[in-house]
């Protein structure tokens, strides 16, 4: 009897979920950063930056020990580059590492391929582009990790649970575990637009990239993912202790987090 | 009578400037009010439901399954954004679209063909767009008068580089078609491979005649010898338009040259548009041919069968029209430097 997972409205064997989730992104990976502004309509780059500035990022002045960032499933870098160069900006911090992992080679190159052209973290000794699979972290030591961030990426994992068991064995004692996903909207109203704009957007995505099935992937799949307040239960499940949440946008999405005992 | 300030909500019923309040204007007040209240309490009014529902000991109800209602609760959802379609789909990749998206489809595909008709993705999806049921009944039709139309639609050929063996047209003799199309395959660098599949065609048969229409065009190309820049484009739509009456192509011979240098656009109206014209209106209905059983007949035979006649080379016209404008610069450049030492 095989084990079958989701994959958005359809259930698929287990081991097929990470090839298909790698197809939908590997077809959207050049357009991704125009996908998500269609998406969202652009406030995602608020919530991002939110999400950086509450982290508060950065190795302290006076402070002898750089700090060891990693973003999974980040591969086309804005949480990364944000936070390096937010720990630059209010810290003067040039020293910290960022580990920039992703499963999708392709989002990966998109990443790499912006720092590029931003002229910056580019064959950097401090950034790493890994490709890894959020869920095992092979090659990341355990243990090694002050921060995790994760951004509109866990909600892809096939096994969530099994990502948050690899983000504790990866943190150091007190490091913090940092999280923005989708999750469960609030307020009536809001989410009855939502509705209204999930059930358009497969279509635009069809007219204007001509992908109806990444986008109707991905609206099922921001349905499918647990409300805040189960998740904060999964993570304190996972090890992690004082679990909180914050919502952004009365609910669209949400912040979470955990640190290491 | 002493006058007291009145505030004034509603129907002004006294021409008194002092009147501030009006005693006849509840309705107003209570109607504001209500809809202030309902509006508040669905943006803001968290606490207030909440203590409700703590007080109907629905909140921590120890006999509620959450998880279950939970799970109900996405199931719903996702059913919900399941069926936002209009039909279910009725062949593999199809997208059925209501009138209004369709038309959003037409304009957005127009707008973006008109300013960017290289990119593959605009005309395919103009063309869906414009393939309407009228047009493609009619293409039907021809098919089906026709022994051989009716044996395509049975047979329902795909046209893959596999299918046709790429590699064996190489091996053909000189004057076939398929050594013809080979070699044109190859001067212009394409394959067979390269049409999208049709979405948003409602019906499967309709869809398929579409995806055949498609497939065809590089054949038309390789007949003519039309090579795949945008005059050699454009005459080949005017031949479709023409032959066969596809909306999409008689749009863009229409519209197209608009966008032409002068020159291009001379050759067009000149030359090559009035030869697509009298070729489309004249020869066999192109849709009709079954290729992949022509492609051992001589080019010449096929064109006679067919009712073709050649039109002038596009690509030496081009090619010679370089050489001259390439001469004339020498020309005037070794006059200039010959002025310059005198």
């Amino acid at each position: 009897m095989v084990s079958t997972t989701h994959f958005g409205s359809k259930i698929v064997p287990v081991d097929q979920k990470a090839k298909l989730v790698g197809h939908v992104f590997s077809s959207v990976a050049s357009k991704y950063d125009i996908m998500n502004d269609i998406m969202s309509l652009g406030i995602h780059r608020l919530w991002k930056d939110h999400f950086i500035n509450k982290l508060d990022p950065g190795m302290r002045p006076g402070s002898t020990e750089p700090m060891n960032f990693l973003d999974v499933a980040g591969g086309s870098g804005d949480i990364a580059f944000g936070i390096l160069d937010y720990a630059k900006a209010k810290f003067g911090d040039v020293k910290s590492t960022m580990d920039i992992v992703d499963i999708n080679p392709d989002m990966l190159k998109e990443g790499e391929r912006r720092a590029l052209d931003q002229g910056r973290y580019f064959e950097d000794p401090r950034v790493r582009f890994m490709v890894q699979d959020g869920e095992t972290l092979a090659d990341i030591e355990s243990n090694s990790k002050d921060v995790y961030t994760v951004s509109f990426g866990i909600r892809n994992f096939t096994n969530i649970p099994k990502g948050l068991e690899t983000a504790h064995r990866v943190l150091k004692p007190g490091g913090i575990f940092y999280c923005l996903e989708f999750s469960k909207i609030e307020n009536p109203l809001m989410d009855m637009a939502y509705q209204q704009w999930a059930k358009a957007l497969p279509v635009f995505g069809s007219i204007v990239a001509n992908d109806y099935n990444s986008y109707q992937y991905l609206v099922e799949s921001i349905e499918r993912f647990p409300d805040q307040e189960t998740f904060k239960k999964m993570i304190q499940d996972a090890g992690f202790q004082a679990a909180g949440y914050e919502s952004l946008s009365s609910g669209i999405c949400a912040i979470h987090w955990g640190i290491k005992a | 009578m002493t006058r007291q300030p009145q505030l004034l909500l509603g129907k002004v019923r006294s021409l008194n400037p002092l009147t501030i309040v009006s005693t006849q204007s509840h309705r107003g007040f209570v109607t504001t009010a209500l809809i202030t209240a309902t509006l508040a309490d669905l943006l803001a009014g968290k606490q207030a439901t909440m203590a409700n529902s703590m007080e109907r000991g629905e909140l921590h109800n120890k006999t509620i399954d959450y998880k279950l209602e939970r799970e109900e609760r996405v199931q719903r959802r996702i059913n919900n954004l399941k069926d936002t379609r209009p039909m279910t789909p009725n062949y593999e990749g199809h997208i059925p679209l209501y009138t209004t998206e369709k038309v959003l489809l037409f304009a957005i595909s127009g707008i973006r063909s008109f300013f960017h008709p290289e990119n593959g993705l605009n005309i395919v999806q103009l063309g869906e767009a414009t393939a309407w049921p009228m047009f493609l009944e009619s293409l039907k039709r021809t098919m089906l008068s026709d022994p051989t139309g009716r044996r395509i639609l049975r047979d329902r050929p795909n046209v893959t580089t596999q299918q046709l063996e790429m590699d064996h047209l190489a091996e053909y003799p000189e004057g076939t078609f398929g050594y013809q199309f080979y070699k044109w395959c190859k001067r212009e660098n394409v394959s067979p491979d390269t049409r999208a599949p049709v979405s948003y065609i409602d019906d499967p048969l309709h869809a398929y005649i579409f995806k055949r229409y498609r497939q065809c065009h590089d054949f038309y190309h390789a007949l003519n010898d039309m090579p795949i820049v945008i005059e050699g484009e454009i005459t080949v739509k005017a031949l479709e338009a023409a032959n066969m009456g596809v909306p999409m192509a008689t749009l863009g011979a229409i519209l197209a040259p608009l966008r032409l240098k002068p020159i291009q656009r001379k050759r067009l109206y000149d030359m090559y548009l009035p030869w697509a014209a009298r070729t489309g209106f004249t020869c066999k209905p192109l849709i009709n041919v079954y290729w992949e059983e022509v492609l051992a007949m001589d080019c010449n035979e096929l064109r006679k069968e067919l009712g073709i006649t050649l039109p002038p080379d596009l690509r030496n016209m081009r090619t010679e029209r370089r050489e001259k404008i390439h001469r004339l610069n020498l020309k005037y450049k070794k006059l200039k430097e010959e002025s310059n030492f005198a």
